[in-house]
């Protein structure tokens, strides 16, 4: 099986510590985790990571179920980058005189999407949001002209047909719930796990 | 105003009580039914030991000597019981002095409470006195841990606790709390113990589609084989187990933690898999057409190499954790969900069959290593004596009834081999971490656990050594223990490998030993030290029939080994008889 980038998103209830036995379940196995975003999911009380790691879909999915274990881990998916939107935001420090001497840098920023956060007479940041690729390109367009600090975010997704969690949490709070909030939904769509 | 009286004057007509944190950790024992905790006081947890002290007749407190005996003690209490295990600690070194007991809990799925004090709230993170981050030291090695520091919360955490602990696949749980909640009055109502918890399932959901799939399998089977762990016990699942394969009439195969689930001489018992297993049940994993696992987690001194492992098999996996199901080896048909409730069904769809001729062939593996190892173990031809003819000894005088508590190395692997088992809950050891000092303490817990029964403690010369002031414990407290050292004057099992593996370079595995009959007189504990065969059985009957604890060491053969082996990184399949075939 083929290393990929995955990402994986957890629905979690909101308790100290619970990043901590989620990130050692990576560390314990040596897994890098490339970016991590820990926030408010679309439902009151219930928070929501975002993990990206580069590993074979059977790596991924016994990661998934060891998140799953966790008691205050409601739910665990993991997308390849063709199932999900996503976006990481990036800033970009510039010196301000060099960008205004410069006609060419105004047309780069534009055509990159970035937008202008900050303008002194020192320095001026940007702003991008995007993929890494579009993101990283820009450092290296910006570096010429004097780039002074850059910063990215982790990585946020939406699962593309996913229908959010109201739903399910409602059939978590119930004693008796439905069969597909219970189990492991990866094994019902993976059709090699259970060979007849 | 006396203490008492001011109780019962903040006590409204509500139906709310004002009491203390440590009361309400208390009150949350006693309306779980613990009756027996293992513990050891100290500076931050003062407060609870001080509530304690009212509820002496409630719940009998063992003094421990060390608080790793406490966690074992508790582990042993849990394995003997299928009850949950108790235990206080101090924060800081107390605290710490759990972790191998946690590990070891986690890794064998044992339902344990650890209740620890933390510096007050306000104290947090100055590294003060004593101050540990013990939520963050123990997360690893625990199924759940919290830490209170409002004592408000007390009872429904209290409540989580042992919920979380003894649910779904058991496991180790602490509750970190500081003093100040320890000390702190709050109203609060009645206990009420923890049902349901909205993003933690216990047990899957059983699906009756891969229940029928499972028993397809099984009816079309031509050599199906039955392997089973701790889940069996653990789901107190010993009848619906033994119906399931006596229909099916399917061989079955324990591993070192599935003993004693099904009797011993069950006849279609075959025996322990593994790493020192039984030789049949290893080398015909690998012919069988079916596997059927039921409540174990391939660990990999059970499955060897794991590309060599079953590859022929459609394997069928029963387990209550999800994330069990492929971890190791890939599954046909999963079936998850509590045992309990799976078999029966599973019962239900088999058809009633024999394989006289493939259980044959487990009875000839059985017939080879008869003649090749165990004859000589039980029945040695010269002076020096076995462990096996000691355990087999014990097996005749308790009649299969005790309760083995076995520590880590050879001797436990001999006990294993070789002890037989009449019911359930009766093989208690570290299975997974491999924890040396196990055995004392958790014998101490079993005695508590199970104290209509008894107890035997099987404990090498280096395992004994790692803690034996639980010793203290024993005089102070009198539980019934009978501790039967098997002296090699090694550390065996390091002494083997090193023997087979690393050209007889003996390094650091002559460990010395104190006079240990002496050691337990100090301790107020009779005993005696037994070198011969003539006074074997007689001194195993002194031990067993003396009125209390009593300790028996017996000197056995220095350099022997433990056989059968799969070595390491070997196949299940090429498991070796005797040294010459290593």
């Amino acid at each position: 099986m083929q290393k990929q980038e995955y990402t994986i998103t957890v629905y979690t209830e909101n308790q100290i510590g619970l990043l901590n036995r989620i990130a050692i379940i990576f560390s314990r196995r040596k897994i890098n985790v490339e970016s991590l975003n820990t926030s408010p999911s679309e439902v009151d009380s219930v928070h929501r990571f975002n993990i990206v790691i580069t590993e074979t879909e059977e790596v991924v999915k016994k990661l998934c179920r060891q998140i799953e274990k966790q008691v205050e881990v409601l739910k665990a998916y993991y997308n390849t980058n063709d199932e999900i939107v996503w976006q990481e935001l990036a800033l970009y420090k510039v010196p301000t005189a060099k960008i205004a001497e410069e006609v060419k840098v105004e047309r780069l920023l534009r055509e990159h999407g970035a937008h202008t956060v900050v303008i002194r007479k020192d320095y001026t940041v940007f702003a991008v949001a995007g993929h890494r690729e579009e993101t990283d390109k820009l450092i290296r367009v910006l570096e010429p002209y004097g780039l002074i600090e850059f910063v990215r975010s982790a990585r946020v997704a939406i699962i593309k047909d996913s229908e959010g969690f109201h739903k399910k949490l409602k059939e978590f709070e119930n004693r008796e719930p439905s069969r597909q909030v219970i189990e492991n939904e990866y094994l019902d769509k993976n059709r090699e796990v259970f060979s007849m | 105003m006396q203490i008492a009286e001011i109780k019962k004057e903040q006590q409204g007509s509500t139906g709310l009580k004002n009491i203390s944190g440590s009361q309400a950790v208390l009150d949350a024992f006693v309306a779980e039914g613990v009756k027996t905790v293992f513990g050891y006081p100290g500076g931050a947890i003062m407060p609870i030991y001080d509530a304690l002290y009212d509820y002496h007749d409630r719940i009998n407190h063992i003094l421990v000597r060390h608080e790793q005996g406490a966690i074992h003690a508790a582990q042993g209490f849990a394995r003997a019981s299928g009850q949950v295990g108790v235990i206080f600690a101090t924060s800081g070194p107390g605290a710490t002095n759990l972790v191998t007991g946690l590990a070891d809990a986690m890794i064998d799925s044992t339902p344990v409470v650890c209740v620890t004090g933390q510096v007050f709230a306000h104290l947090l993170g100055t590294d003060a006195f004593q101050e540990t981050d013990v939520i963050n030291i123990t997360t690893p090695v625990t199924k759940w841990n919290y830490q209170v520091t409002d004592a408000s919360e007390i009872p429904s955490v209290m409540a989580k606790a042992f919920y979380i602990a003894k649910s779904g696949r058991p496991g180790p749980v602490l509750i970190d709390i500081t003093k100040n909640a320890q000390l702190q009055l709050f109203e609060t109502e009645e206990y009420q113990p923890c049902e349901h918890i909205r993003s933690y399932r216990p047990s899957p959901i059983v699906r009756k589609e891969y229940i029928v799939e499972a028993a397809k399998l099984i009816n079309a089977a031509e050599r199906p084989f039955v392997i089973f762990g701790q889940g069996v016990i653990l789901g107190n699942a010993e009848k619906e187990f033994i119906r399931f394969i006596e229909k099916a009439g399917i061989p079955a195969a324990w591993t070192i933690m599935g003993m004693s689930a099904i009797p011993t001489d069950h006849p279609l018992g075959v025996g322990m898999l593994g790493m020192h297993g039984n030789y049949g049940p290893n080398v015909l994993t690998n012919e069988c057409d079916v596997l059927i696992a039921v409540g174990m987690r391939f660990d990999d001194r059970v499955t060897g190499r794991l590309d060599k492992y079953a590859r022929q098999a459609k394997v069928i996996h029963l387990d209550i954790d999800p994330a069990e199901i492929d971890k190791n080896v890939k599954t046909t048909v999963p079936v998850w969900g509590d045992c309990k409730e799976t078999l029966p069904l599973l019962t239900s769809l088999v058809e009633k069959k024999l394989y006289p001729g493939w259980l044959q062939r487990f009875k000839d593996y059985q017939q080879k290593e008869e003649e090749k190892v165990i004859r000589e173990e039980l029945n040695p031809t010269n002076e020096i004596l076995t462990m096996g003819e000691v355990v087999q000894l014990l097996n005749e005088l308790t009649g299969g009834n005790a309760i083995i508590v076995t520590d880590v190395g050879q001797h436990q692997m001999v006990a294993c081999r070789y002890a037989k088992f009449n019911q359930s809950k009766s093989n208690i050891t570290s299975g997974g971490l491999g924890t040396m000092g196990y055995a004392l303490p958790a014998a101490i817990g079993a005695a508590y656990g199970a104290p209509h029964r008894t107890t035997v403690a099987i404990i090498g010369d280096g395992g004994f050594q790692m803690t034996l002031q639980e010793l203290g414990t024993i005089m102070q407290f009198r539980p019934n223990v009978k501790i039967l050292i098997l002296n090699n004057n090694f550390l065996g099992m390091v002494r083997q490998w090193q023997q087979l593996f690393h050209e007889k370079r003996y390094s650091f595995v002559d460990i010395q030993s104190p006079d240990f009959v002496q050691v337990a007189k100090g301790f107020g504990i009779p005993g005696q030290s037994v070198c011969e065969r003539k006074d074997l059985k007689g001194a195993i009957k002194t031990m067993l029939d003396h009125q209390g604890t009593y300790l028996l060491e017996v000197m056995v053969g220095k350099e022997n080994n433990v056989f059968p082996m799969v070595p390491q990184g070997r196949g299940v399949a090429e498991i070796v008889l005797c040294r010459e075939d290593v």
